[in-house]
C-alpha cells in the first residue's frame, strides 16, 4: 500500500531552483534513501514533506490524504515525524524530556481538542491533573524510558542530563528517540549518521535493521553509502534539485547520471564506481 | 481658504523640526543595529546626558553656540565609546536580548547620575539665537531655530553618507555591518569599528538632545525615556539597520504626530508612534523601507544559558517558611510593610519569571497586565459594589484575558521584537487609560478604591495585607510548580529552546505562548489588584515601564524561569534597599548595576535558570 506520494513537486529560493519535478512514492513498511551531492536538495525536499517549507508547486499525498502545504504541528497529528541535519535538540531539557515532547501529539487527555478554549483547557489540566492526564504521562513516561533503553547504554543513563551537555552522537540519538516517540507512520531521518565514527554508525545502522524488521516505513537522507546500502530497499538520487536516478542500490551505482553527478564526466566514463567519496559536513 | 491652510503648514514645520531630531536618534540606532547588532536601549539617556552637557555649555558657563555643539559632540561621543568598552563588548557573542537588557541598565545608571548632579527639576536651555520668524506663507512662519535643526538635522545626514560611502574607515564600518567575522578576516579591527560607531550614533544622540532642549527651552532627566521610545520607533519604521529607512522613518513619525496632535490633541501623541510602530512589527518587521528578506532574528536563540537549577535544602526551605510566616509578628511595622512590597514584587515576578523564563519572551511590558488587574478590580468594586474578596482573583481574570489578547500580534515575533512589542502595548494600554477618561478618572487616576476586605472584615492593616500577599505567593508558587512539573513544564520550554523543532511536534509556538500569558496574566492581574487596593490610588504612571524593567531584573537575579528564584530577587531588590535608606534614594542606580553586572557575570541568575 502507499504510504507517500510525492507529483511533481518544486520550490525555488529566489533565482534557485531548489527542488524541481520531484515524483516518487513510498509503499509502507519501505525503506528508501535519498542520497546526491551537497546542495542537491535533499534537505529542501524533507522541509517540503515535513511542513517547514511550502512547495510553489506538486503535491503531496500521505495515507491517502492530500497534505501539501500542511504545518509541521498538524503533520505529526498524521504520523509524520523527522530528525533535522544539525541535531535540533532542546538543549535545556533533560534527555527524558527530550523524547517526552516527541510524543505531544499523541497527549489526548492532557491536550484537550477545543478549538478555540483549547490552550485554556490545557492549562487547567496541568494545574488539576485529573487521573486521566495521569494515568497518560505515567504510560508516556514508562514508553519513554523503554524508547532510551534501545540505544543501549547510550542514552538511558544519561536520562536527566540536559541535552547540551551531551556528545554529538547522542544529541542524534536522542532525536532519533524523540521521533520515535511520535509512533510515526513515516520517520524521516535526515543524514543519521552525520558526525558519527564507523563503529557508532554500526550501531545505529543495526538500530535502524531493527525498525525495519518491525515495519517501520523510514525515508532517509545518508552521505555514508555503506548504511544507505545495507539498509534501504529502493535509492532516489538527486542532483541539482532533479531525481536524476531511482532504483536498488545496486542499480543506482552503475548508472552513469549518479557517477557523473559525485565525480564528474571523466570519471563516468570509467563505468561502476564502488564507493562514493564520503561527505561530511 | 489660505487661512485653514495656515495649522497645517504649521504642523508640518513642526512635524519636521521634531522629525529630525527623531531622525538623529533612529540614525544613531540604526548604526549600531548594524554594526553591533543590537538595540541600544541607552539611547535616550546619551540623548538627556547632551542636552544636560549643552546647558552646562550655554546656560552655565555662557559659551558660544558653535562651541557648545562641539563640545556636546565630543562629550557624547565620549560617553558611546565607554558604553561600548565597558557595556556591550563584553557580550559579543551572546544573544541578542543580552545587550539589549544591559543598555537599559545603562541608561538607568545614566538618567539617576543626571538627576543626582542636576537635580530632577527641569531646567531652560535658551538656545541664545536671535529670535527671527521668516514667513513662508500666509500666516506661517519658521524661526532660526527651525532652520539650524533642519540644517544640524541635514548636514550631520549628508556628513554620514560621505563618510561611510567615501572614506575608508566607512567602508569598514559597512563590511563590518555585512559581515563583522569576514571583516575581521580581512584585518578589520571590529571592535574599534563597534566603538566609532557607537561615538558616531552617541553624537548625534546628543546634539538631539540639545537641540529639543534649546527647541522647548526645557530639559529635564525624565526626557531620556521619550526619547529612547521615539528613536526605537522610527528606527522600526524604518527598518532596523536602514540609514535612509532612519531618516524618513523619523520624519513621518514627526508629521504623523504633529498631524495628530492637531487633529486629536495633546494626549494623544504617543499613542501614534506605538499603534504605528505596532503595526509596523506586525506587518512589516523589515520596516517600511526594505524589501522582506529571509526572518529578521532567528527563531531560536533565547536568553537563556545552560544551567541546573540550585535546589534549597529541606531544612533551609523550612527555615525560610519560619521566618516569612512569623515576620509581622515581631512587631515592626516598617519591617512588615516592607515585606508587603517584597511579596507584590514576588508575585509579579513570579509570573513574568513564566513568560520570561519558561517559555522564552522577554516581556518589557509587564507592568500593563498589573495596570488591567489593578483598573479592573479597582473598577468592580468601586463602581459596582463587588466584594473585593471577589474582584482581586476577577481582576487577575480579566488580566489573563486581556492581556492574552493584546499580546497577541507578538506571538508570531521572536528574539528582541517581542521585548520591542511588548513595550509598545503596554505604552499603549497605559495611554489608553490616561485617555479613557469617563471609566478611568483619565489623568486623575482613580481614587478611594476599597480597602482589602472579606465580607465585614477589614483586612486593611498591614499584618492581615502581609498574610493575604504570602497566602497569595505560596498558592500561586504551588500552582506555578505544579505546572512546571507537568507536560506543560517541558512543552513551553522546548518552544522556547527550539520553536523550529517543537512545531515538528505539535507543539505549536503560538498556543504555549498563550497558555503562559493566561497563567501569567492571572497572577500579574492579582498582583496589580492587591496593589490597588492597599494604595487606594492608581493612576496612569502606577504601572509603567520602570516597573516592567524591575520586575524583569528581579526575574533575571533569581534565575529566568525559577520561581523561587523571582521570590529571592524581589526580596534582594525591593526589600533590600528599603532597609537602607541611604540606598533607596540612589535605587535605580542600584537597579541599573545589578542588571548589567548581573547580564555579564551571572546570567543563569542566583539559582539558576529552570
Amino acid at each position: 500500500m502507499t504510504l507517500l506520494s510525492v507529483e511533481t513537486l518544486s520550490r525555488s529560493f529566489g533565482g534557485i531552483q531548489a527542488v524541481r519535478d520531484v515524483s516518487f512514492t513510498l509503499a509502507e513498511g519501505e525503506t528508501v534513501g535519498v542520497i546526491g551531492p551537497n546542495g542537491a536538495g535533499k534537505t529542501t525536499l524533507f522541509n517540503l514533506l515535513s511542513g517547514h517549507e511550502r512547495p510553489d508547486s506538486g503535491r503531496v499525498a500521505f495515507a491517502g490524504r492530500e497534505i501539501t502545504g500542511w504545518a509541521p504541528e498538524r503533520l505529526i497529528g498524521q504520523g509524520l515525524a523527522r530528525t533535522f541535519q544539525h541535531g535540533r535538540v532542546f538543549a535545556n531539557l533533560s534527555v527524558l524530556d527530550n523524547v517526552l515532547i516527541g510524543a505531544s501529539a499523541r497527549l489526548r487527555y492532557a491536550r484537550p481538542n477545543w478549538s478555540l478554549l483549547g490552550p485554556l483547557g490545557e492549562l487547567l489540566r496541568a494545574l488539576l491533573q485529573p487521573p486521566a492526564v495521569r494515568a497518560e504521562e505515567a504510560a508516556l513516561q514508562a514508553e519513554a524510558q523503554t524508547l532510551l533503553h534501545r540505544f543501549g547504554e547510550r542514552l538511558a543513563p544519561r536520562a536527566n542530563h540536559p541535552a547540551h551537555s551531551l556528545s554529538y552522537a547522542n544529541r542524534r540519538r536522542v532525536e532519533i528517540a524523540r521521533a520515535l516517540a511520535a509512533r510515526p507512520r513515516l520517520l524521516l531521518l535526515d543524514e543519521p549518521a552525520a558526525g558519527m565514527n564507523e563503529s557508532e554508525t554500526l550501531e545505529l545502522q543495526h538500530l535502524l535493521l531493527d525498525l525495519k524488521t518491525q515495519g517501520q516505513t523510514m525515508l532517509l537522507i545518508e552521505h555514508k553509502l555503506d548504511l544507505v546500502m545495507q539498509l534501504c530497499d529502493r535509492v532516489i538520487v538527486m542532483d541539482d534539485g532533479a531525481v536524476i536516478a531511482a532504483g536498488t542500490a545496486a542499480e543506482v551505482r552503475r548508472d552513469p547520471a549518479v557517477i557523473r553527478a559525485y565525480l564528474g564526466d571523466s570519471a563516468a566514463a570509467k563505468g561502476e564506481f564502488t564507493q562514493v567519496p564520503e561527505v561530511t559536513l | 481658504m489660505l487661512s485653514a491652510l495656515t495649522p497645517w503648514i504649521d504642523y508640518t514645520v513642526n512635524g519636521l523640526v521634531i522629525g529630525n531630531i527623531y531622525a538623529l536618534l533612529a540614525v544613531g540606532l540604526a548604526l549600531i543595529f548594524g554594526v553591533a547588532d543590537l538595540i541600544n536601549f541607552a539611547v535616550g539617556s546619551v540623548f538627556s546626558f547632551g542636552a544636560y552637557i549643552g546647558w552646562v555649555c550655554a546656560a552655565y558657563l555662557k559659551l558660544p553656540l558653535p562651541v557648545t555643539i562641539l563640545v556636546v559632540i565630543l562629550a557624547s561621543a565620549l560617553l558611546g565609546i565607554v558604553i561600548e568598552r565597558f557595556g556591550t563588548r563584553p557580550l559579543q557573542g551572546r544573544s541578542r536580548i543580552a545587550a539589549l537588557l544591559v543598555t537599559i541598565g545603562i541608561g538607568l545608571i545614566i538618567d539617576q547620575l543626571l538627576q543626582i548632579i542636576f537635580s530632577p527639576d527641569p531646567r531652560a536651555l535658551p538656545s541664545g539665537l536671535p529670535d527671527r520668524r521668516f514667513t513662508i506663507a500666509p500666516g506661517a512662519t519658521i524661526g532660526t531655530l527651525d532652520l539650524l535643526i533642519a540644517g544640524v538635522g541635514s548636514a550631520s545626514g549628508l556628513a554620514l553618507w560621505l563618510f561611510l560611502s567615501r572614506s575608508r574607515i566607512g567602508w569598514a564600518i559597512r563590511a563590518t555591518a555585512q559581515d563583522s567575522e569576514a571583516a575581521r578576516q580581512v584585518g578589520i579591527f571590529t571592535d574599534r569599528m563597534n566603538m566609532l560607531v557607537f561615538a558616531l550614533a552617541s553624537s548625534l544622540g546628543g546634539v538631539g538632545g540639545l537641540l529639543i532642549g534649546m527647541y522647548y527651552n526645557n530639559i529635564d532627566p525624565s526626557m531620556s525615556f521619550n526619547a529612547t521610545l521615539k528613536g526605537i520607533v522610527a528606527a522600526m519604521v524604518g527598518g532596523l539597520g536602514s540609514l535612509p529607512g532612519a531618516i524618513i522613518g523619523g520624519l513621518v513619525l514627526g508629521l504623523t504626530e504633529s498631524y495628530g496632535i492637531g487633529i486629536f490633541g495633546a494626549s494623544y501623541r504617543d499613542l501614534f508612534a506605538f499603534v504605528i510602530l505596532l503595526l509596523v512589527l506586525v506587518f512589516r518587521p523589515q520596516g517600511m523601507f526594505q524589501r522582506a528578506g529571509r526572518a529578521p532574528e532567528p527563531l531560536t536563540g533565547t536568553f537563556i544559558a545552560w544551567s541546573r537549577p540550585l535546589r534549597l535544602p529541606r531544612p533551609v526551605q523550612a527555615a525560610i517558611l519560619l521566618v516569612v510566616l512569623v515576620l509581622p509578628l515581631a512587631g515592626q511595622p516598617y519591617v512588615t510593610q516592607i515585606g508587603i512590597n517584597a511579596l507584590i514584587y514576588g508575585l509579579a515576578a513570579m509570573s513574568l519569571t513564566l513568560v520570561a523564563g519558561t517559555v522564552g519572551q522577554v516581556s518589557l511590558g509587564h507592568a500593563a497586565l498589573l495596570a488591567i488587574g489593578g483598573y479592573a478590580s479597582a473598577l468592580f468594586a468601586a463602581n459596582l459594589g463587588w466584594p473585593v474578596a471577589l474582584t482581586i482573583p476577577l481582576g487577575g481574570v480579566v488580566a489573563a484575558a486581556l492581556g492574552t489578547v493584546l499580546i497577541y500580534p507578538a506571538f508570531r515575533m521572536s528574539g528582541h521584537y517581542v521585548s520591542i512589542a511588548s513595550m509598545a502595548i503596554a505604552e499603549i494600554v497605559a495611554l489608553v487609560i490616561l485617555n479613557w477618561t469617563g471609566l478611568t478618572g483619565g489623568s486623575m487616576g482613580l481614587s478611594g478604591i476599597p480597602p482589602l476586605a472579606i465580607g465585614p472584615i477589614d483586612l486593611s492593616d498591614a499584618r492581615s495585607t502581609y498574610y493575604i500577599c504570602l497566602g497569595l505567593v505560596i498558592v500561586m508558587a504551588l500552582l506555578q510548580a505544579r505546572l512546571l512539573r507537568s507536560h506543560l513544564g517541558r512543552s513551553l520550554r522546548a518552544v522556547r529552546d527550539d520553536a523550529i523543532a517543537a512545531k515538528s511536534f505539535g507543539l505549536s509556538p503560538s498556543r504555549y505562548k498563550m497558555i503562559a500569558f493566561l497563567f501569567g496574566g492571572f497572577g500579574a492581574g492579582l498582583a496589580g489588584a492587591i496593589s490597588a487596593h492597599l494604595f487606594s490610588y492608581i493612576d496612569s504612571n502606577t504601572f509603567g515601564l520602570d516597573l516592567s524593567i524591575l520586575v524583569l531584573t528581579i526575574v533575571i537575579l533569581g534565575g529566568l524561569g525559577n520561581i523561587a528564584g523571582a521570590l529571592l530577587g524581589a526580596v534582594l531588590l525591593v526589600a533590600l534597599p528599603e532597609l537602607f535608606r541611604e540606598v533607596a534614594q540612589y535605587r535605580e542606580l542600584v537597579y541599573g548595576l545589578a542588571l548589567i553586572l548581573l547580564i555579564r557575570f551571572r546570567p543563569q541568575g542566583l539559582l539558576g535558570t529552570a
